[in-house]
């Protein structure tokens, strides 16, 4: 630090002492004092705030966490900003009433940095052990883990005597092992010791590893009784560590394997079961997230169930976008997959340029509703995220409905009929022209509801499509054209192999890994992973 | 009847100014623009194309210069890079161009060089870029590596910053975020930053899946010491990486990320929500509160006839860009781009954020560095930035095979290539 900041430092020290002792109790001061530009004068101004028992000043720090904290420029008093009616209000904190008649441009928010917001956080913790909500409760538990103090002991001691959540008890009991482990008896830490084994949170590992090292040499610790029990602690705790490695590997593969699969099993149907090339499919996974979007924007209040609206709608647009293709382009092309490869790629270009023109060139924002945000935590060191969780969830439901399509309706029979055998099929009856198109509609159909999954993923833009094409061949090739089941253990082969790759190889070569090694595959077995068998498969 | 209001109208033209009259009989002076209006970096650069636009048709409204108007050309190359040299190519041979203002991307710019030195041409490029390149046609108004990757790492390494201890360098597999990365690797480690406490990652262009990488900087920011995330990482991937975060619940205030690709017009395309409080190092944000700045965002919506486009940092490099160049037309008093050139070199113009640009010998521009934090409104809050500007510097000083270079484009030097401890040029020198 150079000789400003130890002066600034100083200065602070002296007005925070200053702070404590002639004005303690005097919350309107302090109060004041937040308008400041100098992130220092802050820092202290909140650790004196932080000392007052006053309810306003949980108020606060809320609010300057949340920035919605303002100061007025000419009384200097903080505000709390709300809206209502899409106008801005402002509430004095100080006596609880909203400001009336008074310029709004002359308010300004109290800029909070990450590091005043780190500060926040712990003392809102402390602020929060005693919630009536179980969540914030929790939340300011985990809190106490990340710093845990001798100071704090009696706190989370009070917390303890009246909680009822057992989670919420758990972290806490945690919290004062870790205290514990920084005390001088060794009886107490061999205590505190035994209430650590098998806990995964990271702040256990890291406290174990300071007494005894990474590996079992060196750290802090001096007796050996209390090393012995950390170092088993430590080891067990690895070992289970390793295991969740293992495993959220594997689910990382799996979900990847979802999303490959959502995007792969409509051309399963296009490309796999009708033999077409078709280059826009990609786009027509784009035009479900452009659903989306849409939706998200002609229903704002509906932002929570905006997903389950845009399913629907989107297999709609894709499929109805699908029929016309295969009425209007592809149906002249059949049998010259080299001419209908040219075309549909065609269409591709001419349908993002569509976008770009209708949408603008930028991507779309396309929120996530809350219930899709966040992650469920398995124990301390492994949570899934909900997001990924409900993608597989849906990719298997779609698979499943797919396939009951394709194997207990009139219209899935009518399907194979005709891909198996158009001549007889024609002769039997069925109108094999309109067969194909309500394909075609049900392969880009599901490629649209890919699209709103994947907008919860990724981009919504004019390039989302062209990310996921070669993808979706690679998987549709890989597990074997024409076999749903194929489609299937092809993604997740690929989804797992991948993620089991990258964190050996990184992300750039584990991509070039598998790719060489479907070409390995191919050159093996050209019919991919589930080959058909039988006669229809020979011409 | 024709004629004869032509006529009129030329009389009246003369009666409001003789030399403008002189100059329409002396013909135009023709900019090119060689911004990607369609294909993946559209996104990016068709906004370049309407801030050229823009100033120039404010410039004309001013009366244009030296007395002549100026008159844009706008190719199209598309997102492609062997088309970004061909249509350079066009533009100054067939065009004959005075400058052109364009590129996005490095190797887009590195397609173009080859042409414009050939064709002795001017080019205004305004994205911050990694450096390690001094060209003698080119004019560099975004921010080199010392302007913006260097004084990120410093605030984050300061106690502002949280005091990090723990790095992990993320990016997009390309030339920009290697070079940057192996830069900033080098400063790291000449600040006392163990080479355990460095994590490096590269991803694919358009990446999707951070699941991966995402639980690893999970891990490595968990061992105890304060850790950060320096982002490389290319416009459209950001979005799945952010919104990861945030599902796997890192917060800003855990582990902040400092990205060098995300602006204003990027966050306008995402659900802001779980990127509040992470960080971005510019030299310009649209939140500016200066009267120039204030001014700029009001024509720019004025002119693209929508109030809610954003402004951002490479549209002020452009906007600083186009400004040096009218300065120094008039000060060399011709468009020949010799004398633009040497012209160049000194030039002063105001810049958005409230200070001043000139331009170095080197062919880099002085900019201020600001960091900013996201706000839920998809703006930036200036946390912290530098005293004063800094001058962007061509040749790395903490890369072994750069920091005994030097580029000075003034003579009797003349060098984009300059080896001080050799005292000879090594590079391409004027011919």
């Amino acid at each position: 630090m150079n000789n400003r900041g130890w002066l600034a430092l100083l200065l602070g020290v002296i007005l925070s002492t200053a702070a404590a002792s002639a004005w303690s109790d005097d919350f309107t001061t302090l109060a004041t004092q937040l308008k400041s530009r100098d992130f220092n004068t802050k820092q202290q101004t909140i650790e004196a705030l932080a000392k007052i028992n006053d309810p306003r000043v949980l108020t606060i720090f809320k609010a300057m966490m949340g920035g919605q904290l303002f100061y007025n420029e000419d009384n200097s008093q903080p505000y709390l900003e709300s809206e209502k009616n899409g106008e801005r209000q402002f509430t004095s904190v100080l006596t609880g009433k909203q400001a009336e008649g008074m310029d709004p441009f002359s308010f300004h928010r109290v800029v909070v940095n990450n590091y005043l917001r780190g500060i926040l956080r712990d003392h809102l913790a402390g602020l929060e052990l005693s919630s009536p909500d179980e969540g914030l409760r929790l939340k300011a538990a985990r809190q106490m883990l990340d710093d845990p103090e001798p100071d704090d002991m009696p706190r989370i001691g009070k917390a303890l005597e009246r909680e009822t959540s057992p989670k919420v008890h758990r972290v806490l009991v945690l919290a004062q092992d870790l205290i514990r482990l920084q005390k001088d008896d060794s009886a107490v830490r061999l205590a505190a010791i035994a209430g650590l084994e098998g806990q995964l949170e990271p702040d256990v590992k890291d406290a174990l590893v300071q007494l005894v090292g990474p590996d079992g040499k060196g750290g802090s610790e001096k007796d050996p009784k209390v090393r012995a029990a950390a170092w088993s602690a430590l080891q067990g705790i690895n070992t289970r560590l390793w295991w969740n490695g293992i495993f959220q590997n594997v689910y990382f593969g799996v979900s990847l394997g979802a999303v490959l699969l959502l995007a792969a099993v409509g051309l399963a149907i296009t490309f796999g079961v009708m033999g077409v090339i078709n280059m826009a499919h990609g786009e027509m996974i784009m035009l479900g997230a452009y659903t989306t979007y849409m939706v998200q924007q002609i229903w704002p209040g509906l932002i929570e169930y905006s997903v389950f609206i845009a399913i629907p709608l989107a297999f709609c647009v894709s499929g109805l976008v699908g029929v016309l293709l295969e009425r209007l382009v592809i149906r002249h092309l059949y049998g010259r997959p080299l001419e209908t490869l040219l075309a549909t790629f065609g269409v591709s270009l001419a349908l993002q340029q569509a976008v770009r023109t209708i949408f603008s060139p930028l991507n779309r924002s396309v929120i996530t509703p809350d219930w899709m945000s966040g992650s469920f935590a398995v124990n301390g060191a492994l949570s899934l995220t909900w997001n990924r969780l409900y993608i597989i969830i849906f990719a298997l439901l779609v698979l499943l409905v797919l396939s009951v399509v394709l194997r207990k309706t009139q219209f899935g029979l009518q399907m194979r009929a005709v891909t198996q055998n158009r001549r007889m099929a024609n002769s039997m009856g069925i109108r094999a022209g309109w067969v194909d198109a309500l394909t075609f509609g049900l392969g880009s159909g599901i490629a649209g509801i890919a699209g709103v999954a994947l907008s919860q993923l990724t981009n919504v833009g004019p390039n989302l499509g062209q990310d996921y094409i070669v993808d979706s061949f690679m998987v549709v090739v890989f597990g074997g054209v024409g076999n749903l089941m194929g489609t299937f253990f092809g993604a997740m082969t690929l989804g797992i192999a991948n993620k089991l790759l990258e964190p050996f190889s990184g992300a750039v070569l584990a991509k070039i890994v598998v790719l060489v090694f479907i070409i390995l595959f191919i050159q093996k077995r050209p019919r991919g992973l589930f080959a058909l068998k039988g006669r229809a498969i020979e011409d | 009847m024709k004629k004869g209001l032509k006529a009129g109208l030329m009389a009246m033209a003369l009666t409001a100014s003789l030399a403008s009259v002189q100059a329409m009989a002396a013909g135009v002076i023709k900019v090119g623009v060689l911004h990607s209006l369609s294909g993946t970096m559209a996104i990016s650069e068709s906004t370049l194309k309407d801030t050229v636009l823009m100033l120039i048709k404010e410039q004309n409204a001013k009366g244009g210069l030296l007395g002549k108007k100026i008159e844009p050309v706008v190719v199209d190359p598309a997102s492609n890079w062997p088309l970004f040299a061909e249509k350079a190519k066009e533009l100054l041979e067939k065009d004959k161009v005075s400058a052109i203002f364009g590129c996005w991307t490095s190797v887009s710019r590195k397609s173009v060089l080859p042409v414009v030195e050939h064709d002795d041409g001017i080019l205004f490029y305004p994205v911050q870029w990694e450096g390690e390149e001094s060209s003698k046609n080119v004019f560099y108004t975004g921010a080199t590596p010392n302007q913006q990757a260097i004084p990120a790492i410093n605030y984050l390494l300061s106690k502002e910053g949280g005091s990090v201890k723990r790095f992990a360098l993320i990016g997009t597999d390309y030339v920009y975020p290697r070079t940057t990365n192996k830069i900033l690797e080098a400063y790291l480690k000449s600040k006392g930053i163990k080479s355990s406490d460095i994590m490096v990652k590269y991803t694919p262009f358009g990446y999707s899946d951070w699941q991966t990488i995402v639980s690893e900087v999970k891990k490595f920011g968990s061992q105890g010491e304060k850790t950060a995330v320096v982002s490389t990482i290319n416009g459209d991937a950001n979005v799945p990486f952010y919104k990861e975060l945030a599902n796997q619940g890192i917060k800003a205030e855990d582990i902040p990320v400092v990205a060098f690709s995300v602006g204003e017009q990027e966050l306008s395309g995402m659900d802001t929500k779980p990127l509040v409080g992470h960080l971005a190092a510019w030299n310009y944000f649209m939140s500016d509160d200066t009267r120039a700045n204030e001014k700029f965002i009001k024509e720019w919506h004025k002119y693209i006839g929508n109030d809610k486009r954003v402004t951002n940092d490479p549209m002020e490099a452009t906007y600083i860009g186009f400004h040096m160049w009218v300065k120094a037309v008039q000060k060399a008093g011709t468009t020949d781009p010799d004398a633009v050139r040497k012209a160049l070199i000194g030039i002063t113009v105001p810049n958005l954020s409230g200070g001043y640009a000139t331009m170095m010998p080197n062919h880099m521009i002085t900019k201020p560095v600001q960091i900013g934090e996201i706000q839920s409104d998809g703006q930036f809050s200036v946390v912290w930035q530098t005293r004063g500007e800094v001058a962007g510097d061509a040749w790395s000083d903490y890369l072994p095979g750069s920091k005994d270079l030097i580029a000075d484009w003034r003579a009797p030097m003349e060098c984009g290539h300059f080896n001080v401890k050799t005292g000879k040029c090594t590079g391409e020198k004027k011919k």
